[in-house]
């Protein structure tokens, strides 16, 4: 019941959210002015800003965020662990080695789907590095571990980009440094479609998956007992929310923290139930993001602030919250 | 269900010596079966490998006649009720959810709770007398809730067999008294019961066989009167005992002595 209302709540959010975010801009149009060019009327300028540039920019706003929150929730269930994330496990940092590689490259113009491929091996790459050094000290998925590894892996990463940046061509490289810092500003219809086109079925894949990944939270060993096929669960888990993570990274840059924040928050008003848990973090990761870029283009208007430095700035004080919670555990 | 290994032999990687060398016992349907030995004997590898999660290296551990890595885990789920040497719980759940997922293997991946599965997990919250927790937040019950709660899973379960690793280690006496008989009256409805325990005294009077581990090979076997000799137990657990016969319970009684003379402890005859 309660859950239905949240998710009845969350969903009236969503499409305020979206209306806000057609609505503000540094062009000023009026409510009225806004609301004609959505339903094709109004001045070919007006028409022009909401449905080419601010509708698909919010959309996308609420896509990646609703994946990045999707992908926190399942890597946090796979982990047993709140403190899990694409951005702090060094997996965004993975996947945009892939994407500056590809920039770098000029490899961007052999298909659209190039730089969300890139990203996803880059993504995979970065889990299976935190995964070997996590595991080298023998005391598996400690917290403390797991987030070195994290730090030690993304600060390869960056190394990587800057070594990538620093061989490339001036042009690249505004258009990279940009784009790390996680930004919408570069949406469009093409880039909204590709991140339906993976967020939206792997999310159904990871709903499908949410009775098994309720048994993962416990514990793998108690998790098989229970007759969860431990392995299989693990393996297509991860690989999905690390597909979601990348094609959040291919259109929107690197943006941190949605998918610590968001389940937790979530996490507080519903309980653990991975069947409630998985859809209301894709609602609220879609609200959160599309009002952060409200915020980052609001809070210097008429310049912009990167949509990641807005959520990094709300995410930072949770995760240190958290981080002193299961520190004293 | 009967649970059996043959000469089993598990390694664990990158270790000289194996955890199980040879192992051989058999769990009959109904028994209360006692595992016992010292720390780092191969108990809880036992339980591993009957329940398929780890390897066999040689040899052969059966569930129900079948190699226990043949079952498909939903399938194992459904006839055996695992209760693993501990959980951590890090996210908030209730204890009614944490029981209910004792029903996953009886569920489909998108059916809702049947009538049946509100049953039977009704009946398991009520056999381990934690209904009044059942809206709980079990992060929060204390050692000997938990326990009770992740038994109860178990049973929600329906299995044909309980297997069981230290459930009662570091409960009071009520706890652990009201957990033994829980499974002594689950053996007695036909439920096979395997129990690794530290707590000898108690295995001898519930258990009907028991089996004594000595660093992965088996120092003996058979019916508490049999297996709970003074000589054997001081050379497995490196410490001398004796062993009498309780008078109140009429079952036998293990002491542990002192080494040295002078302690509050009587030291065995040289």
């Amino acid at each position: 019941m309660r859950r239905a209302a949240l998710a009845l709540a969350l969903g009236a959010l969503l499409v305020l959210s979206i209306v806000l975010g057609v609505r503000f801009g540094s062009v000023h149009l009026t409510t009225a002015e806004a609301l004609a060019a959505l339903t094709g009327g109004g001045s070919r300028v007006s028409r022009m800003i909401v449905l080419d540039l601010r509708l698909p920019r919010t959309l996308l706003g609420a896509l990646v965020g609703g994946g990045l929150a999707l992908a926190g929730a399942t890597f946090q269930a796979l982990l047993r662990n709140p403190l899990a994330e694409p951005y702090i496990l060094g997996i965004s940092g993975g996947a945009s080695v892939g994407a500056v590689l590809v920039l770098a490259l000029g490899l961007a113009t052999v298909g659209s789907w190039m730089l969300p491929v890139a990203a996803f091996a880059g993504a995979l790459l970065a889990i299976a590095l935190v995964f070997r050094v996590a595991s080298a000290s023998g005391r598996g998925m400690d917290v403390r571990v797991l987030l070195l590894a994290g730090v030690v892996v993304a600060a390869f990463f960056s190394a990587c980009i800057a070594f990538i940046l620093s061989i490339s061509e001036a042009r690249t490289v505004q258009s990279a440094v940009l784009w790390i810092m996680g930004s919408l500003a570069g949406a469009d219809w093409q880039s909204v479609t590709l991140a339906a086109a993976y967020t939206l079925p792997a999310g159904l894949l990871l709903l499908a998956l949410a009775r098994p990944l309720n048994l993962m939270a416990i514990g793998e060993e108690t998790a098989s007992y229970l007759g969860a096929d431990v392995r299989r669960v693990k393996l297509v888990a991860f690989a999905v929310a690390s597909l979601i993570t990348a094609a959040g990274v291919a259109v929107a840059g690197v943006i941190g923290f949605v998918g610590l924040v968001v389940p937790h928050a979530v996490r507080l008003l519903t309980g653990t139930d991975h069947r409630a848990l998985l859809p209301l973090s894709f609602l609220a990761g879609a609200v959160f993001l599309s009002l952060a870029d409200l915020a980052a283009r609001l809070v210097l208007a008429p310049a912009e602030t990167p949509v990641g430095v807005i959520t990094a700035f709300v995410g930072v004080p949770i995760f240190l919250v958290l981080l002193r919670r299961s520190l004293a555990r | 269900m009967t649970f059996e290994t043959k000469d089993l032999v598990v390694r664990y990687p990158g270790t000289a010596s194996p955890v199980l060398d040879g192992v051989t016992m058999t769990v009959p349907e109904g028994a209360l079966y006692a595992v016992l030995g010292p720390n780092g004997s191969g108990k809880s590898t036992l339980l591993k490998a009957l329940m398929g999660v780890i390897p066999v290296a040689a040899g052969s551990a059966l569930v129900g006649g079948r190699p226990a890595s043949s079952w498909k885990r939903r399938e194992m789920a459904r006839a055996v009720g695992a209760v693993a040497q501990s959980e951590t719980l890090t996210f908030p759940l209730t204890v009614r959810e944490l029981v209910a997922m004792g029903r996953y293997a009886h569920q489909g991946a998108l059916s809702a709770e049947s009538p049946h599965d509100r049953r039977a997990i009704d009946a398991a919250l009520e056999a381990c007398d934690v209904t009044e927790l059942a809206e709980r937040d079990a992060t929060t019950l204390s050692g000997g809730e938990l326990q009770r709660v992740r038994i109860a899973r178990a049973l929600a379960q329906e299995p044909s067999a309980l297997v069981l690793d230290e459930p009662t280690a570091s409960l009071d006496i009520r706890h652990e008294m009201a957990i033994l008989e829980l499974l002594e009256h689950s053996a007695r409805r036909g439920i096979t019961v395997l129990l690794i325990t530290h707590g000898l005294d108690l295995a001898a009077r519930y258990a009907d066989r028991m089996l004594l581990l000595d660093r992965g090979r088996v120092a003996a076997e058979g019916a508490p009167g049999k297996v709970l000799d003074a000589r054997t137990l001081s050379d497995v657990y490196g410490w001398p005992v004796a062993v009498t016969d309780d008078h109140v319970t009429g079952v036998p009684r293990v002491i542990p002595l002192g080494r040295t003379t002078g302690s509050r402890t009587p030291v065995p005859p040289s």
